[in-house]
This record gives C-alpha cells, sequence and structure tokens, in this order.
C-alpha cells in the first residue's frame, strides 16, 4: 500500500467508526447508567467481538506467526491460560508461559 | 491489577501544569505501563507483517487509541477484509468505550466546566485509562482533575507509540522465530486480559461464544464473520444471562 490511501482508510475505517462512541457519551453522559440493558448487552457483543478477533489471530495468524504449526500456537495459547490460573490469576505469568511454550514448540518444529 | 488503594486523601497540585505533570508520572508508573508496553510491541509487529508503515501505526494510536480496534483494523485491512467489514468490526468494539465515557464524565465536570474542557479527556477513553482514572481521581481536587486526566493519558498514549515503534522494527529484524513470538503477544495478552476482566458469567460466555463462533462462520465462508460472531456470540451470552437472572 502506497500513497495517501492508508491514512484515508485509517481515518474513515479507523478513527471515525471507533470514536463516534466517545462522542455519543459526551452528548449522551446524562441519563445513562452502566446497568442499563443496552449498555449490559453491548458491553457482550464487544466481547465477542473481541474474542473473535483473538481467536482468528491465533488460527489464521499474519506473517511470521503463520510458519509455527497451528497445533503449537494453540497449544501455547491454552498452556498460558492454565499458567494464568495456577499463578495467582496473574497475566504476566500466563503471557510468560505462553511465549515460552511457543518458542520451544517452534524451536523444535523450525530445527 | 492497580488494586492499590489511593494513599493521599483530596490530593492537590500548585497548578494546572503541576497537575499535568502529575498524570504523566502517575502513567509512567502505572501497572499499565508494561501492559500497554507488551501489547503495543505486539501491536506493532503485526502492523510490520501486514504491511503498514511505522507512521501510519503511530498515527493510527494517537487517533484511534484503543488496542482491539487497532488490532481489529490492521489484521482486517491488512487480511483483505471489505473496507465496510472493517468498519463495522472497528465500530462494534469501540462500543464499550460509550459506558465509559458516560461512567467518567461526571468524575472530571465541575459547574464551571465547559464542553471543550472535556474533548480531550472523551477522546483520550480507553480501558487503561479509564481504569486508573476510576482508581485516582476521587482521591484528588476537583479543580486538577481534567489536567491530570490529560497527562495520565498523553503518559500511557506515549508509552503506546514508543513501543509500537519498538515492536515494529524488532519485527522487521529479528529471526522468525522470535518474531512469531512478538505477533503471539497480541491474541495471547488479549484472551488472558479479557478473561482475567471476566467476572460476571455474561463476559465469560461472550468470551467463550466469540472464541468458538468466530473461527466456526469464518470455516463457512460466512460474509461478515466477525460481525456476525460479536452479535450471536454476544446476544447468546445476554439471553444466558437474562434467562439466568430470572430463574434467580
Amino acid at each position: 500500500m502506497a500513497g495517501l490511501w492508508p491514512y484515508v482508510i485509517l481515518v474513515l475505517v479507523g478513527f471515525l467508526p471507533n470514536e463516534i462512541w466517545r462522542a455519543l457519551g459526551l452528548v449522551l453522559a446524562r441519563g445513562l447508567d452502566e446497568d442499563s440493558e443496552l449498555v449490559v448487552w453491548s458491553r457482550a457483543v464487544a466481547t465477542a467481538i473481541l474474542a473473535g478477533v483473538i481467536a482468528k489471530l491465533i488460527l489464521h495468524p499474519p506473517g511470521a506467526l503463520a510458519g509455527i504449526p497451528a497445533g503449537v500456537r494453540i497449544g501455547a495459547a491454552a498452556c498460558g491460560f492454565i499458567g494464568y490460573l495456577l499463578v495467582k490469576r496473574s497475566l504476566f505469568a500466563g503471557v510468560a508461559v505462553a511465549e515460552a511454550v511457543l518458542l520451544l514448540g517452534g524451536y523444535v518444529y523450525l530445527r | 491489577m492497580g488494586q492499590v488503594v489511593a494513599m493521599a486523601a483530596a490530593r492537590t497540585f500548585d497548578s494546572t501544569g503541576e497537575a499535568y505533570v502529575g498524570g504523566i508520572t502517575a502513567a509512567l508508573t502505572s501497572v499499565f505501563h508494561l501492559v500497554i508496553g507488551g501489547t503495543y510491541i505486539g501491536i506493532g509487529a503485526l502492523a510490520h507483517d501486514f504491511g503498514f508503515a511505522s507512521w501510519w501505526l503511530a498515527l493510527s494510536t494517537v487517533l484511534v487509541w484503543a488496542g482491539p480496534a487497532q488490532v481489529i483494523l490492521i489484521s482486517a485491512v491488512g487480511g483483505g477484509a471489505a473496507l465496510p467489514e472493517a468498519a463495522v468490526a472497528v465500530s462494534l468494539s469501540g462500543i464499550r468505550l460509550f459506558p465509559m465515557v458516560v461512567a467518567l464524565l461526571p468524575l472530571l465536570r465541575r459547574e464551571s466546566t465547559r464542553l471543550r474542557d472535556l474533548l480531550l479527556p472523551t477522546h483520550f477513553t480507553s480501558v487503561s485509562m479509564w481504569v486508573e482514572s476510576l482508581r485516582l481521581l476521587p482521591g484528588m481536587v476537583r479543580q486538577h482533575r481534567v489536567a491530570f486526566c490529560n497527562g495520565l493519558s498523553t503518559g500511557l498514549m506515549g508509552v503506546a507509540v514508543v513501543y509500537g515503534f519498538v515492536g515494529f522494527y524488532l519485527a522487521a529484524g529479528l529471526p522468525p522465530l522470535f518474531g512469531s513470538a512478538l505477533l503471539f503477544l497480541t491474541p495471547v495478552s488479549f484472551l488472558i486480559s479479557t478473561a482475567r476482566n471476566a467476572r460476571e458469567l455474561l463476559d465469560k460466555l461472550a468470551l467463550l461464544f466469540g472464541l468458538a463462533l468466530a473461527p466456526l462462520l469464518a470455516a463457512l465462508h460466512v460474509q461478515l464473520d466477525l460481525m456476525w460472531s460479536g452479535l450471536i456470540g454476544g446476544t447468546l451470552a445476554y439471553v444466558v444471562h437474562r434467562l439466568r437472572r430470572a430463574a434467580a
């Protein structure tokens, strides 16, 4: 991709669709509370979308990560999650375990 | 996460400028410094491998300022998805910003606050800034809260921009095995931090359904698979949540 086009995409596809919710929050800040049904439902949809992105990045990854077998990627993510649960629900521990398993599996496979 | 209780009662500053600097300091000493660092190293590597420029990434951090939205933008557009679909997916991921702004602004507002004073804090609203603001602002005199909040946000955003460059150039120079480890940071840190934030059954189910549905719909070649997995998975989780509450 070259020229101005990526920046046009950034504004139209990235900035505006995201910013509209902040602007709406500013305009409508009065009258809606965090427990309203609309807010609860939208939180669930937002979480499911993010989960979908995570799954697709693990199963159909870009670039160098695609060179690691799918089994190693899924196994590493699962081990990371177990590590997170075992070590005081620590984000750092989970990520460290997942990365260690990925590096080890990738090393064995690429060797 | 930041469970430390703000120590000083009704913290105050000598000037607006000092409140701003205090916010930057709070950002650099926050646990989110590490979380944002790891996330944006991953996003930087992602942007590199999907063929975006490093300055494009920096600008996207300043303009979009939401990790999930940036990951969706980069992977959807870079992966060749239709632009309207990418825009819808980005927008759906941004919905959570709406209740955050609604909850944050009452903490910042004073009698004399003008709408334009709230424009920057509104744009700066993101998960990390929101969590830290709700933790720190209540223990602070009201007249300095906007400046402090802007300082906090600039600090966090600055950290994100710098680590984005770091991830971008590391991905460019590292051997494939280490490059893949960088790229793996994004899905793994998002997976675990989303699971950690999921306190209620509703959030856990939404996470689970989204993880299962998105690859399924993609394998079935459903158009707009991300949007549908979000709408279907999220609504299913919401229905279960309602049924359980009705039964209780």
